[in-house]
């Protein structure tokens, strides 16, 4: 891994890193990805070399809530807010 | 009369509540007067403890107390209680108030429970020591120069001083059964899907369990059974019908040892420990036998894949957006950059990550998709073990709690602290730490613990080896 693969890496999960803490994971993530990597030494029979079992589970949205019941309580938590709305910035 | 919040148990309190030996409001007292402030336990302690107290005191004097009515729990302070602060031992949560309760906080309240206060933790409970938090690292009450084991450190020190009755964590990977261990108190894990996940901050979303703190066997069952069920809010809750119908009568005398993977790298006082409490079991009728789960050693690697992959998609909600703190930077873009950057801790940033990696275009088939797979693999090996015993054995931790700055600086270090308890959140299936012991360090004793391991919806069967361990111990 290099120094590029971290930076493209803390874009993609939107984490503003020191120079420093870059360097320092570039470290760390290279010890702990050569320890999973021992999943690779697994030989698995091509049938069970797919996606495990667990399945996402759905259910209908029925019975919803009056409008507006929980914004109060909601928005009570935002950072910012404007009659009724988060609140962000410019987006285009 | 003075009330020993250390010995006494969640039935002898009852009982002697409702003889009127003391109240709820005593009850409560004397717990708030057992908080060491050294230790670190609580985050945050609630201001409405005596109103609540009061409450259940009400509930006394109207004879509709139940068995819980009235007993001081302490809360991780990752599980939601409405208006309480939440804070997940993280500054991006730093005054987050929860708008609802969490199934389990319901149940719990139905029933009169007394909240004391939000218990420390490792942040978004990642970590095995509870020195990765915000908000200082807890001590523990065995040797204040050691960690009380995490995640649920908070919790586990609350229980062991008696600043609660019982107490409820999280185990995403061991972070109730591993502080149990070094706090010498009794926690356990439910089968994934038992007790409902609605509420508590999540990490990992097919790994979590809220779990319960106790210091005997009983006062974990207690919580357990009020906390369990079907829950709508949780779609990955067991419908409670195939609950009963995997019930079926066993014998529950055959115990399996992982002789192959239990020696492995396990301090030498851990492992005589350990056998020692294989001679108890024997002793007490059961039948010990060697068994081998070949793929059991993949599962650290297998739970470091999943977990932080989970970790990535689930903290993205952190935006600075709709709750929590934010850092403002010149556009959007930035905000979300210095948001994250600021609010997250280190250990923190170094799973989303890492689990971006995993589930990144190229790697996510390589390590992901292998993982789950590997999974299914280890839970067969399970499957096929369970056939012929009824529980597995290991100790809790491969060591005594360790000292606090010992392992700080090596993450892998610190992960492979968790490898006893991480396959059993890989595979689903329920575990309880009970306490084995004691070893000696630096003059001091220290707790141990020994994990029993029983088959997916067994609870009962881990409750009633765990009662027959402990009741015939010396």
């Amino acid at each position: 891994m290099e120094i590029k693969e971290i930076e493209n890496l803390a874009s993609l999960c939107r984490i503003d890193l020191s120079e420093d803490e870059k360097l320092e994971l570039l470290d760390e993530m290279g010890s702990i990805l050569s320890f999973i990597d021992q999943v690779q030494t697994v030989k698995l029979d091509d049938k069970k070399d797919v996606v495990g079992s667990l399945r996402n589970v759905m259910r209908e949205d029925k019975n919803p809530h009056t409008e507006g019941k929980y914004t109060e309580a909601i928005l009570e938590e935002a950072p910012k807010k404007e009659g009724g709305y988060f609140k962000v910035k410019n987006i285009l | 009369m003075k009330i020993d919040t250390k010995k006494l148990t969640i039935r002898e309190a009852h009982s002697q509540m409702l003889k009127g030996d003391f109240t709820a409001c005593d009850l409560a007292h004397a717990c708030l007067d057992n908080i060491n402030p050294e230790l670190n336990i609580f985050i945050e302690l609630f201001d409405d403890v005596l109103e609540q107290a009061e409450k259940a005191d009400e509930m006394f004097a109207k004879k509709e107390a139940t068995l819980l009515t009235g007993i001081p729990m302490a809360i991780k302070n990752n599980i939601c209680i409405k208006g309480k602060r939440t804070t997940a031992g993280s500054k991006i949560l730093e005054n987050y108030k929860a708008v609802y309760d969490a199934t389990v906080i319901r149940k719990l309240k139905a029933e009169g429970v007394v909240f004391i206060g939000g218990t420390n933790l490792d942040e978004f409970a990642m970590g095995s020591s509870t020195e990765n938090s915000a908000y200082g690292v807890t001590k523990n009450p065995f040797d204040e120069t050691r960690v009380p084991g995490g995640s649920s450190g908070g919790s586990a020190v609350a229980v062991a001083t008696g600043a609660c009755l019982a107490a409820l964590g999280t185990d995403t990977g061991g972070s109730v059964r591993q502080p149990a261990s070094f706090c010498g108190v009794v926690g356990m894990k439910s089968t994934y899907g038992v007790v409902s996940r609605h509420g508590a901050v999540a990490v990992g979303s097919s790994l979590d369990q809220i779990s319960p703190f106790g210091k005997v066997v009983d006062d974990v069952q207690i919580i357990f059974d009020c906390i369990k069920g079907n829950d709508e809010m949780d779609s990955t809750s067991i419908p409670d019908k195939v609950y009963q119908e995997a019930q079926v009568e066993r014998k529950n005398k055959v115990i399996g040892v992982p002789k192959h993977f239990v020696e492995k790298g396990v301090d030498e006082d851990v492992l005589a420990n350990f056998y020692d409490s294989v001679d108890r079991l024997k002793n007490n009728g059961y039948e010990i036998k060697e068994i081998d789960l070949p793929n059991l050693e993949y599962a650290l690697a297998v739970y470091y894949i999943i977990m932080p992959a989970e970790v990535s998609t689930n903290l993205a909600r952190y935006d600075g957006v709709r709750y929590g703190f934010l850092k403002e930077g010149e556009n959007l873009l930035e905000d979300y950059l210095k948001t994250k950057g600021e609010g997250f801790g280190k250990e923190v940033r170094r799973r989303i990550m890492l689990g971006t990696y995993i589930l990144s275009a190229g790697y996510n088939d390589a390590y992901y998709n292998k993982a789950l797979a590997l999974r299914d693999v280890i839970k067969k090996d399970f499957e096929e073990v369970f056939k012929t015993v009824d529980a597995v054995i290991t100790p809790t931790s491969p060591t005594p709690a360790f000292k606090i700055g010992e392992k700080s600086n090596d993450p892998l270090q610190m992960y492979l602290s968790d490898i006893f308890t991480v396959s059993i959140n890989v595979v689903g299936i329920p575990a309880i730490s009970v306490p084995s012991g004691f070893v000696k360090r630096d003059e001091k004793d220290l707790p141990l613990g020994l994990q029993i391991i029983t088959p997916e919806m067994r609870e009962d069967i881990m409750f009633e080896i765990s009662e027959n361990f402990l009741g015939k111990s010396a």
